[in-house]
């Protein structure tokens, strides 16, 4: 992509703005990494609850060999990311007691599985010998390439996931802060896991679109991670972590346009700044969330 | 007027194994009853019986004049000992809200007590049930920073939410320490006699209680015995239930301590499991 090394920063921010969207591929990479930034945000958020980041990596894992295969095949890697990865989150949640508490004990065979997955990817990888850059893109994150039909894709995916989500939202906290009192209750709590899983997946799969694989958390646990430090009211912190997201995903996108290292360096970096000033600085939290409570 | 709780030849199986049988139980309206007996002997089983997560292998059970799980709306239910990780972000009050609108689908709006009657009432009764409790003044804290006497307050303002005619009470006591014991169990039965709340509440030291019991439930394998506390915490009725020696001996300050009560079976040590 030559054009992608012509433009230069300057001190006119208008101007700079105005370069950021002259190409569609660029305009494209914006439109993609505002929807995934919003569903990362949000299915972050319960999936940080429900402490869950150990499934939720294992998804984004499956989705690199699943990826990698596509392209093999000769399919587009973003049906691959999809297919693995939703058929994966189906696989755990059908395993025995997947649980909080489950995780815990299997996470030497889902460390297996993640490693299998990685080398089942970079075998695919090998096999394919085309695009040498595949790979990275595959694992670290690229916002090259994304055509108008994926972003339409990623919407509609987008759009269904998070009617879901809304529609199992408050059942779905309870079963997740308080999982006996819900199931005393008549709570599915057990279907509701199967179909958050399921969630998780298609949002693991939709970032590994724009961080890669191995970089999901950047979006789908740093700034859920965040916000829940910054407040505790459930609302607020759901609508701060989709804004951390997106002003994340933004800046990334921006930086790796005017430079000339990876999206997925920038986006986890910032991320991560965020995560250690909203840790670091306990005082400031807690002065806003008295404020939040007041 | 139908008995809050009802057990007859009752039985419950886990697996191949018999935890309990025979088991005749009425606990009539408004009534305080505490549920006794060794670790392992059945005591959360037959809680969950009466929700309905579990059913008897033998006999008949009726709970407010319905069959078990079909009154789950009438219920307030707080499990064994369960205690909020640190890190655990949502405040007090939210997990209090979740005990009353927590099963109805859909995204809880926030601020719709602005222009929601529904949602002004929830607000109204979290408040009342928070103020009732004694919590309001850390309610609004993360759940995980609140001490474990403070946690078990909002569990029970949670279990109370709905006004609920049954109370089951898992263990409310464990793991707070003497005054916290003293003063949760004078809530708790604060709450059945001014609200008019059946309470069935399991516990392994009957003596934070004693004051407040209308009547004990003693559990053993083969059956229960209950009656009064006087009645039924004795050496002569617990060494039948048991079938082995134990004595009953009062302190000179009304405290009963049971000797000799049979332990938890070897092969039954992870009561958290059921």
């Amino acid at each position: 992509m030559i054009a992608a090394s012509d433009p230069r920063l300057t001190w006119n921010l208008a101007r700079d703005v105005r370069q950021l969207f002259e190409f569609p591929f660029m305009v494209n990479a914006f439109r993609a990494g505002t929807i995934v930034a919003v569903t990362a945000g949000l299915i972050g958020w319960f999936m940080v609850l429900r402490r869950q980041t150990f499934a939720g990596h294992t998804l984004a894992l499956v989705g690199f060999p699943g990826a990698a295969g596509a392209v093999l095949v000769g399919v587009s890697a973003h049906l691959g990311f999809y297919a693995f990865c939703v058929t994966a989150a189906l696989v755990i949640s059908a395993l025995p007691s997947s649980g909080r508490r489950g995780f815990s004990e299997e996470s030497a065979v889902i460390g297996t599985i993640q490693a299998f997955a990685l080398a089942s990817g970079f075998l695919f990888v090998s096999l394919y010998r085309g695009n040498l850059n595949g790979i990275n893109a595959l694992l670290f994150g690229s916002f090259l390439g994304i055509t108008t039909g994926q972003v339409a894709l990623l919407a509609l995916l987008a759009v269904v996931a998070l009617t879901m989500l809304g529609a199992i939202a408050r059942p779905l906290l309870f079963a997740s802060v308080d999982t006996d009192v819900a199931a005393a209750r008549g709570v599915p709590v057990r279907a509701l896991s199967t179909a958050f899983l399921v969630l998780l997946g298609v949002a693991a799969a939709a970032t590994s679109q724009i961080t890669g694989s191995l970089l999901v958390f950047a979006l789908l646990v740093l700034p859920p991670a965040t916000a829940q430090r910054l407040t505790t009211r459930p609302a607020r912190s759901a609508v701060l972590s989709v804004g951390l997201a997106l002003a994340v995903t933004w800046l990334g996108l921006a930086l790796a346009y005017y430079s000339r290292y990876p999206i997925g360096f920038y986006v986890t970096t910032i991320a991560f700044a965020a995560f250690v000033v909203a840790s670091a600085a306990p005082a400031l939290a807690g002065r806003l969330g008295h404020a939040g409570a007041t | 007027m139908t008995p809050s709780v009802a057990l007859e030849d009752a039985a419950v199986r886990l697996g191949r194994r018999t935890i309990w049988r025979d088991v005749d139980v009425r606990v009539g309206h408004g009534e305080f009853v505490a549920v006794l007996g060794p670790n392992g002997v059945g005591k959360s089983p037959l809680i969950k019986v009466l929700l309905g997560l579990l059913p008897l292998s033998d006999g008949r059970a009726e709970v407010l004049g319905l069959a078990p799980g079909l009154a789950r709306a009438a219920i307030g239910y707080l499990p064994q000992r369960r205690s909020f990780e640190p890190s655990l972000r949502v405040r007090g009050s939210d997990v209090v809200r979740l005990g009353l609108d927590g099963d109805r689908w859909g995204l809880p709006v926030p601020g719709g007590s602005r222009w929601s009657r529904r949602a002004r009432d929830v607000s109204r009764r979290v408040e009342e049930v928070i103020d009732l409790v004694g919590a309001t003044a850390y309610a609004e804290r993360p759940i995980g920073e609140v001490s474990g006497g403070e946690q078990q307050r909002l569990l029970i303002a949670q279990a109370l939410a709905r006004r609920p005619r049954l109370l089951l009470l898992d263990e409310p006591l464990d793991s707070l320490d003497l005054p916290n014991q003293a003063s949760v169990a004078g809530l708790i039965a604060g709450i059945s006699r001014d609200e008019q709340v059946t309470v069935l509440l399991v516990a392994h030291d009957v003596n934070p209680i004693l004051g407040y019991l209308d009547r004990v439930i003693y559990l053993g394998h083969g059956g229960a015995a209950t009656g009064t506390p006087r009645e039924v915490i004795t050496g002569e009725t617990l060494s039948r239930l048991y079938d082995t020696p134990i004595e009953v001996l009062t302190t000179s300050d009304g405290r009963l301590v049971v000797v000799g009560q049979p332990e938890a079976p070897a092969h039954h040590t992870d009561r958290h499991e059921h």
